[in-house]
């Protein structure tokens, strides 16, 4: 009798190592993550970095940039400054030279990060392949996780890349929950 | 009883101006979206921005940083947290000025060329507004016999009658402490208009989010300090406020940025001078 009255009267407080107070934990941090996961989605800073490209793949990011294309409705932002930046689009070869550079651009990005490869040079080598002090592509030297095709990539294609890499921020973060 | 009222006042300033500064810059890029007649991002972008930063790994390259970031924070905080309490001006002064410094002791403890350029052009910005936000103070001191924000809401009859210069004057402090163009010379506003980011090259990740909630709290504190120039009526301080935000918004759009040395002579000349007019004015009444 007295056992099932215990057990019936509301608990004022949770105990730290009660299931009830785990829930309430869990659940918090479920909703911050929700919430963090969301932003990442709606705003991500770009970097662009130019590794050795003939300029093509250069002008037609760029042209995301300008009110026709206007990639800031997505809370797209180009940002000069790998430590703010989230997706790294790189376009053009790698070779021996800026290597090193593109190394440190994509380790100076805080975690968690994006790399968009552009343009058949940034893809392979492109029409730079063959050449001497050529590399290659960029994931020779760094993880990429999106490919946009293209000589140069259009605009359209760019901006869709983005969304994409956006995409990879999502399952980035499920593989890295998984992981827990 | 106060003390629970204080208290009370305390956690709805803390929660309340995060809250209208995001909304309010949200508001400022939409319109400036749309003079450049783009779509522009959400209304809700700047809290994206801050909660993505929030959840991004904390890089710092000296523990300094850290150290600075929070005391900016808190500084920043502390200030308008004062104001609304009706606390000293004076005091509130100071309190603004430390959180300014803390930013640029901050980006002085990394190496990098950059963000030690930014904190140089930061410090001359500080040089440039403080002189005029002591005058401005001085200037309510002569009008409301005290230098406590109370005393504002004592006379009824709107700052702006005595100080019609004080507010151009606090203008300029404004443009200054939203990083706008002209006076964007430390970093600008608009993350996109940099090569690098001047001051808050070195702040990353988490820790630049500190910074973000920081420099909110300090819009929060300048264009509460607007609306004090309106005290007497909500409606008031409300168009005060709506006014002076349009004209940023209008001016970060119709100009450049210039150099430090014109933003000190031209700030200190038309700043000083009508300064000077308003509170010899002031005293000859
Ligand atoms: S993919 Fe074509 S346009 Fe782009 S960098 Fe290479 S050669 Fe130039």
């Amino acid at each position: 009798m007295d056992e099932t009255v215990k057990n019936t009267k509301p608990q004022k407080r949770l105990k730290p190592s009660s299931d009830a107070f785990k829930q309430v934990r869990e659940a918090k941090i479920g909703l911050i993550r929700k919430l963090i996961a969301k932003a990442r989605i709606k705003s991500p800073w770009l970097l662009h970095f130019d590794c050795g490209s003939c300029n093509g793949c250069d002008i037609e990011t760029l042209a995301c940039l300008t009110p026709v294309y206007d990639i800031e409705r997505f809370g797209i932002i180009n940002v000069g400054n790998p430590k703010h930046a989230d997706i790294l689009l790189v376009t053009g070869t790698v070779n021996h030279r800026n290597k090193k550079v593109l190394k440190k651009l994509y380790d100076q990005m805080p975690d968690p990060k994006v790399v968009v490869a552009i343009g058949a040079c940034a893809l392979s080598g492109g029409i730079f392949r063959e050449c001497d002090n050529v590399v290659g592509g960029v994931d020779r030297v760094i993880p990429v996780d999106v490919f946009v095709p293209g000589c140069p990539g259009k605009p359209e294609a760019i901006i869709d890349g983005v969304i994409l890499g956006l995409q990879k921020f999502v399952q980035k973060q499920k593989g890295a929950k998984d992981g827990d | 009883m106060m003390l629970l009222y204080n208290i009370l006042i305390i956690i709805a300033v803390l929660l309340l101006t995060p809250i209208a500064v995001g909304l309010i810059l949200g508001i400022d890029r939409k319109i400036t979206a749309k003079c450049q007649s783009r779509k522009g991002p959400p209304l809700l972008q700047p809290f994206f921005d801050l909660f993505k930063l929030f959840g991004k790994e904390h890089v710092i390259t000296n523990r300094w940083q850290y150290f600075c970031t929070y005391i900016y924070l808190v500084s920043a905080q502390l200030a308008i947290v004062l104001l609304f309490l009706g606390a000293d001006l004076l005091l509130i002064f100071f309190v603004q000025a430390s959180c300014a410094v803390f930013l640029v002791i901050g980006a002085m403890a990394v190496p990098s060329p950059y963000s030690q350029i930014g904190a140089h052009r930061e410090l001359l910005q500080v040089l440039t507004y403080e002189p005029l936000l002591i005058l401005i103070i001085i200037g309510i001191y002569m009008t409301t016999g005290s230098f406590m924000v109370d005393a504002v809401f004592a006379v009824n009859r709107p700052l702006l009658y005595d100080l019609p210069l004080m507010i151009v004057v606090l203008g300029y402090v404004l443009t200054i402490k939203l990083r706008k163009s002209p006076f964007d010379i430390a970093s600008s506003h608009h993350a996109h208009q940099e090569i690098v980011r001047g001051v808050h090259t070195e702040f990353a990740g988490g820790n630049f989010g500190i910074v973000e909630l920081a420099h909110w709290y300090e819009i929060g504190l300048a264009l509460c300090l607007c609306m004090l120039f309106w005290a007497t009526s909500i409606w008031g301080a409300l168009a005060v406020l709506a006014i002076a935000f349009f004209l940023e918004i209008l001016v970060d759009n119709i100009s450049a940025r210039m150099t430090w040395s014109w933003m000190l002579f031209h700030v200190w000349l038309v700043g000083f001078t009508l300064a000077a007019i308003n509170l010899i004015w002031l005293y000859m009444r």
